[in-house]
């Protein structure tokens, strides 16, 4: 959230600049004085973030580049390899596994929290009574630590004796193994994370909902367009900004997994759930292979890279600035 | 008898403690005035924090001096911290460690040299087990074995003799199918299906989990095939399954203070767990197959190569594991027994009953079991043995699979 934060800050920043430099080169002394000012003013708001931006993201990442190179176990000092981490990684049958089970949770929890973040906001913003509590009610779980959640779930999911089995037990459904089956544990994953999130891609499409112009609908409801047609035809295309956002934050999020995985199977049954930041934990905590670790955390990194920016070229296509 | 005997052990102990305090107090004192050492410990965790405090307390009377910050973290966390805190050069001064663990560290140089004034003051195996090369890098705090405890009142209702030291594999299972009872919920038996039970089921069944020149494994035996359908046998028939809750922490502990666990294979270091319970109990040397064989912990604490005060935090280290303070506080609590050298104060731990059969800790010393240790990989080892014995237990592989997948792996890691 605080890198986040950062870049808002940074493009606050970026916007805010260009006009005073659109108005030209400064004619006289008082107005350079008044730039050099302002420029100022500028920096000083964006330093609260620029600093631990600094220091707790690019130092660490500039860090990890280095230790990619190097066999480190934590203990001994470190010893230079050069690539050799990479090339291990590339031919390790493992690498292609942890991004598998990753791609696997995104695949599932996308589409599950998005729609489930929309259907929520579209009902939170219609004249419901108490949608005010409703709407902080939803965002509860996203304000809540992963490691309470986990346990929560884990218990709920329990496939003994917990809530869930409990509950289909009475319709005569022997509910599945949740997170002790292989086959269920990142369903189980995937079932948490979207309840947690859920409240979070509904605030950012809430607001995107309430920026629509009520006009436009009554317009298309005038002209004959029913519910299903006003949101394909009006509301979706005029969220599509919303929805990039939510897209965008969410792939990111979702590739960099981990509390959930860590707190509710470790990776497990049978690894499973192991997924590339829980693998990144493990090489490094459990296992002493930091060199190794940090090279597939700039793996992730460069991963990452090209998917946020293949969304951005091609939001063109279908996101509606209006 | 047994009042005089143990205020006679405490008179020595006292006499003793005064005489070594002094000495510490003088060397640490004297040379840089007031120091604080830190000490981070998982030994304590889970119920002897106070009798940790109270032999840290000890010390610090003995050595006005040397003031001795506490930490203590549950064990799951201790070795990710640990490693944190070495990497980032803010580990304590002085740290628990485990004997798996001591070749790791030790060879990377993290562990200060240790000179203790009284060496003769600990049992030696154990000692020497904290060596490499004649030097001596970390004193042993504790050593505990692995027994059979069992739940008589069950054995009682059921009409099953208890076990006893002649027992072999099976009789445990015949035991165990009597008293499973899932109607009732009570279970036979409880055996972790994990590394640590399995090196030792293998040993018990003749095999050898490493080759000769320790880096390769040699499990995938038909003793170790054996062992493994042993150990995960028992899970849905005697024990309860995955689904059921087995193998989520404090499982089995839990089933059996309900008394609804006939038998528990862990460790002596829940005697004072079991204290209180409203059912008889008792302990037996863990029946073997071809031999017995039972495992053996150690804990120890090292001093960092780095800390600033080699002095006090050496005396400390030395207190903590040696002194009288100690072995009486641990003799008392029914904690992991000290490495004492000191016969008498084992003998009176014999008589402090509850559970009755103490001889049984001290014969499963006989026929020892110790972990594979490897150069390399060590963590990556029991993980992936404990990993595929699961897969086995829960269905999704046979036991030869697991072990074929589990030797291949394991030679993989550790550089076989």
């Amino acid at each position: 959230m605080t890198a986040l934060i950062g870049e808002a800050a940074a493009d606050v920043g970026a916007d805010a600049g260009p006009p005073a430099s659109r108005t030209g080169p400064p004619r006289s002394p008082g107005r350079r004085a008044r730039r050099a000012r302002y420029t100022l003013t500028v920096l000083a708001f964006l330093l609260p973030s620029a600093v631990p931006l600094l220091l707790f993201v690019l130092g660490p990442m500039v860090a990890a580049a280095w230790i990619s190179l190097t066999e480190w176990n934590l203990l001994a000092p470190a010893e230079w390899v050069g690539l050799e981490n990479y090339a291990n990684l590339l031919t390790d049958p493992e690498t292609a596994d942890v991004f598998l089970h990753t791609l696997y949770y995104i695949v599932g929890y996308l589409p599950l929290v998005y729609v489930g973040g929309l259907a929520i906001a579209l009902a939170l913003n219609t004249a419901l009574r108490g949608r005010t509590v409703l709407r902080g009610v939803y965002f509860l779980p996203v304000i809540t630590s992963w490691i309470v959640v986990a346990l929560v779930w884990r218990w709920l999911l329990n496939p003994s004796n917990g809530v869930v089995n409990s509950v289909l037990a009475w319709f005569g459904i022997d509910g599945p193994g949740w997170w002790t089956d292989p086959a269920w544990a990142m369903p189980s994953i995937i079932l948490a994370s979207a309840w947690k999130d859920l409240g979070f891609v509904m605030v950012i499409l809430l607001a995107g909902l309430q920026a629509i112009d009520p006009e436009l609908l009554d317009a298309a409801r005038v002209d004959g367009a029913g519910w299903w047609r006003r949101l394909f035809s009006v509301t979706l295309p005029l969220l599509s900004p919303a929805t990039f956002f939510v897209i965008v934050i969410s792939l990111i999020n979702g590739f960099q997994v981990f509390d959930q995985v860590y707190a509710m199977t470790g990776g497990g049954p049978g690894g499973a759930t192991q997924v590339v930041v829980q693998q990144i934990y493990d090489l490094t905590f459990r296992y002493g292979r930091a060199g190794e670790a940090s090279a597939l955390s700039w793996l992730l990194f460069v991963v990452i890279l090209a998917v946020t920016v293949l969304q951005i070229r091609g939001q063109r296509k279908w996101v509606n600035y209006g | 008898m047994r009042t005089t005997a143990l205020a006679g052990v405490g008179i020595v102990a006292a006499t003793a403690l005064a005489l070594t305090g002094c000495s510490a107090g003088d060397s640490s004192g004297d040379a840089d005035g007031p120091v604080t050492i830190t000490y981070t410990n998982f030994i304590s965790n889970g119920g002897n924090e106070e009798n940790l405090q109270a032999i840290v307390d000890a010390f610090e009377e003995e050595n006005p001096d040397v003031t001795v910050e506490v930490t203590t973290l549950p064990y799951a966390d201790y070795g990710t911290a640990l490693q944190t805190d070495l990497a980032a050069g803010t580990v304590s001064d002085v740290f628990d460690i485990e004997y798996a663990n001591f070749a790791q560290y030790q060879s990377n140089g993290v562990l200060a040299e240790l000179d203790p004034e009284d060496p003769g003051a600990y049992r030696q195996s154990v000692l020497e087990a904290y060596q490499a090369d004649g030097t001596q890098y970390a004193l042993p705090s504790s050593f505990s074995t692995v027994v059979l405890f069992y739940n008589s009142d069950l054995f009682e209702a059921a009409g099953v003799e208890t076990p006893t030291a002649d027992w072999t594999w099976a009789d445990e299972q015949a035991a165990a199918e009597q008293l499973t009872d899932e109607g009732a919920g009570v279970w036979g038996d409880h055996q972790n299906v994990s590394f640590y039970e399995f090196y030792k089921v293998l040993a018990q069944n003749g095999g050898e989990f490493l080759d000769e020149d320790g880096t390769a494994v040699a499990f995938n035996s038909p003793e170790g095939v054996e062992a493994a359908e042993w150990l995960v046998g028992k899970s849905g028939t005697v024990m309860p399954t995955i689904e059921q809750g087995q193998g989520t922490p404090d499982n089995d502990t839990n089933l059996f203070l309900d008394g609804k666990l006939a038998m528990l294979h862990t460790g002596i270091w829940l005697f004072g767990a079991f204290a209180d319970v409203p059912f008889g109990w008792d302990i037996a040397v863990e029946p073997g197959n071809a031999q017995q064989a039972s495992a053996l912990f150690s804990n120890a604490v090292g001093v960092s190569a780095g800390s600033e005060h080699q002095e006090a935090a050496a005396a400390f280290a030395e207190f903590l594991t040696s002194s009288d303070v100690m072995v009486q506080t641990r003799l008392d609590a029914g904690w992991e027994l000290p490495a004492t050298s000191d016969e008498a104060a084992l003998n009176s731990y014999l008589t402090l009953g509850n559970p009755e059969n103490r001889q049984a800790v001290f014969d499963s010393l006989e026929n020892v079991a110790l972990p594979p240790v490897v150069a390399e990989g060590q963590q990556e080892m029991q993980d992936i043995m404990t990993e595929e014995l699961v897969e086995a237990q829960a269905g999704r592989k046979t036991v030869e699979e697991a072990l074929d997948s589990a030797e291949d792996r394991i030679n993989a890691a550790i550089g076989g």
